[in-house]
């Protein structure tokens, strides 16, 4: 026998399942309970930047529209800073980068509207755990290293959940006019097989004079978009 | 600043995508492996809400979707307990979002068919934010089982629906909460796509005399556990220890 760590576990995920909007977009469920649902408005009327619409469709393994998906979007500004006291810099009066998209019951189209969020900065060795620095350590006292990486290309976080879907599916969506950026980026770099890597790449197009950018999502099969464990 | 990153997810502990006795998972599961990602300020950060989010009405199903001098009908509940991390630290001022059918099975939804009646006076959704030592709690009652299409003849245990943000993009959950004693819950494909019996186990709310309230409501305690989050390494005075 050993010593027993005290942590504790994860609570295990459970399935959105098919009623997943009663609890998180009432209104799409056909009902009007709450003063203000949460994740309507992304950007809020502050947000500098490029406005743009993105919209898509999340197709199953059998090539049908997943009518029942909720997608959680969470992002940058258009400077590259979060609404959170961790990401460094201010965002604008009413920008919380943050929302919740559902999809048309009967074609399974979506769509959002927000600002094109702006470079982030790479990650550099963040933790350590539970393990106490020395007093004397200097600030690489692990050698890891503290040079600062560059930027990740302009990237809208997305979280996928749905009836049949057992956790949450994390992934991102990229932008097809920073091919520059994208080149760059290391996370798309991670991905092995470069032929998987346009998936997370939405379409620019212009519509009725407005920025629209075209992502699908596959769940399964041909072409099936990189989903991430984060 | 502290960016540390969180512990990874334990893979062993949450349901595969692909669980083929919960038929819907065949067709909308992922064949390839996900690809690790070592976290960044993407993953680190997260929504933040405040009061002026919510109503403090929100997290009593009885009446918040009630006629005045009305209330929903069915067995009354407390359902309350903690949010923490994985080291055991309360997680304070986080949304905890929660939805359920109502005392017969049946969900307010559009697409939902069931014969049960649905009731005027239940709508089946409520939210809350934890206080500054974790605790959260609703008021509701207690939802029906109901059948539904998986195989020939499944019926879900009652259950009711989680939703967890924590501090970061990386702790973001849904889950379900069952209730002690139900024994559909040894049944339920849905149940059963959760690896472990501890795992399980970990998903069913006792039975909580000491905070009924006498002749009014019966209660349950259900907590919850989020991603834990290691130390910052570039402080001396490491974040959280």
């Amino acid at each position: 026998m050993v010593q027993k760590l005290d942590y504790l576990k994860e609570t295990p995920s459970q399935t959105a399942g098919p009623y997943v909007h009663i609890g998180l977009a009432p209104g799409a469920a056909g009902f009007d309970i709450y003063r203000q649902e949460l994740g309507r408005d992304i950007a809020g009327p502050n947000a500098k930047g490029e406005r743009i619409r993105v919209e898509g469709i999340v197709i199953d393994g059998t090539g049908n529209p997943v009518k029942d998906v909720l997608i959680e979007t969470w992002q940058a500004n258009a400077e590259g800073v979060y609404a959170h006291p961790e990401s460094a810099g201010e965002v604008e009066e009413g920008f919380r980068g943050w929302g919740r998209v559902i999809t048309d019951f009967e074609t399974g189209e979506w769509g959002f509207d927000t600002v094109k969020p702006g470079p982030v900065k790479a990650r550099k060795p963040l933790g350590t755990g539970p393990l106490h620095k020395p007093a004397h350590a200097g600030d690489d006292w692990l050698g890891r290293g503290d040079a600062e990486q560059g930027d990740m290309a302009p990237h809208i976080n997305l979280w996928i959940v749905a009836r049949g879907i057992n956790i949450g599916l994390n992934t991102r969506l990229y932008f097809d006019d920073e091919a520059e950026a994208n080149a760059k980026d290391p996370v798309l770099n991670l991905i092995e097989w470069h032929n998987r890597r346009p998936t997370l790449i939405a379409k620019r197009s212009e519509r009725d004079g407005k920025v629209v950018y075209r992502f699908d999502i596959r769940l399964q099969g041909e072409g099936e978009t990189v989903f991430f464990d984060i | 600043m502290s960016q540390a990153e969180f512990y990874q997810r334990d893979r062993e502990r949450h349901p595969a995508a692909l669980t083929p006795d919960y038929k819907t998972s065949v067709m909308r599961s992922p064949r390839a492996a996900l690809i690790s990602l070592q976290q960044s300020v993407s993953e680190i950060t997260g929504p933040v809400f405040g009061h002026n989010d919510i109503d403090p009405i929100d997290n009593d199903l009885i009446h918040n979707y009630a006629k005045d001098g009305e209330s929903a009908i069915g067995e009354r509940i407390i359902l309350h307990g903690r949010v923490l991390d994985e080291n055991g630290r309360p997680v304070p001022n986080t949304l905890v979002e929660a939805w359920q059918a109502n005392a017969g099975g049946r969900y307010r939804h559009k697409k939902d068919s069931y014969l049960a009646p649905i009731d005027p006076n239940f709508g089946g959704c409520g939210r809350t934010m934890t206080d500054e030592n974790g605790f959260y709690f609703f008021r509701t009652v207690k939802p029906g089982a109901y059948p539904w299409r998986n195989w020939v003849n499944n019926w879900r245990p009652a259950h009711i629906h989680f939703s967890l943000f924590g501090t970061s993009f990386s702790q973001r959950l849904i889950t379900q909460c069952y209730f002690e004693g139900d024994p559909l819950i040894a049944k339920c494909p849905i149940v059963k796509t959760i690896p472990t019996q501890d795992g399980i186990d970990s998903l069913i709310a006792a039975l909580d005399m000491n905070a009924t309230v006498p002749l009014d409501s019966i209660a349950y305690k259900f907590d919850i556990v989020l991603r834990g989050r290691r130390s910052t390494l570039f402080e001396n005075r490491l974040e959280g220890n």
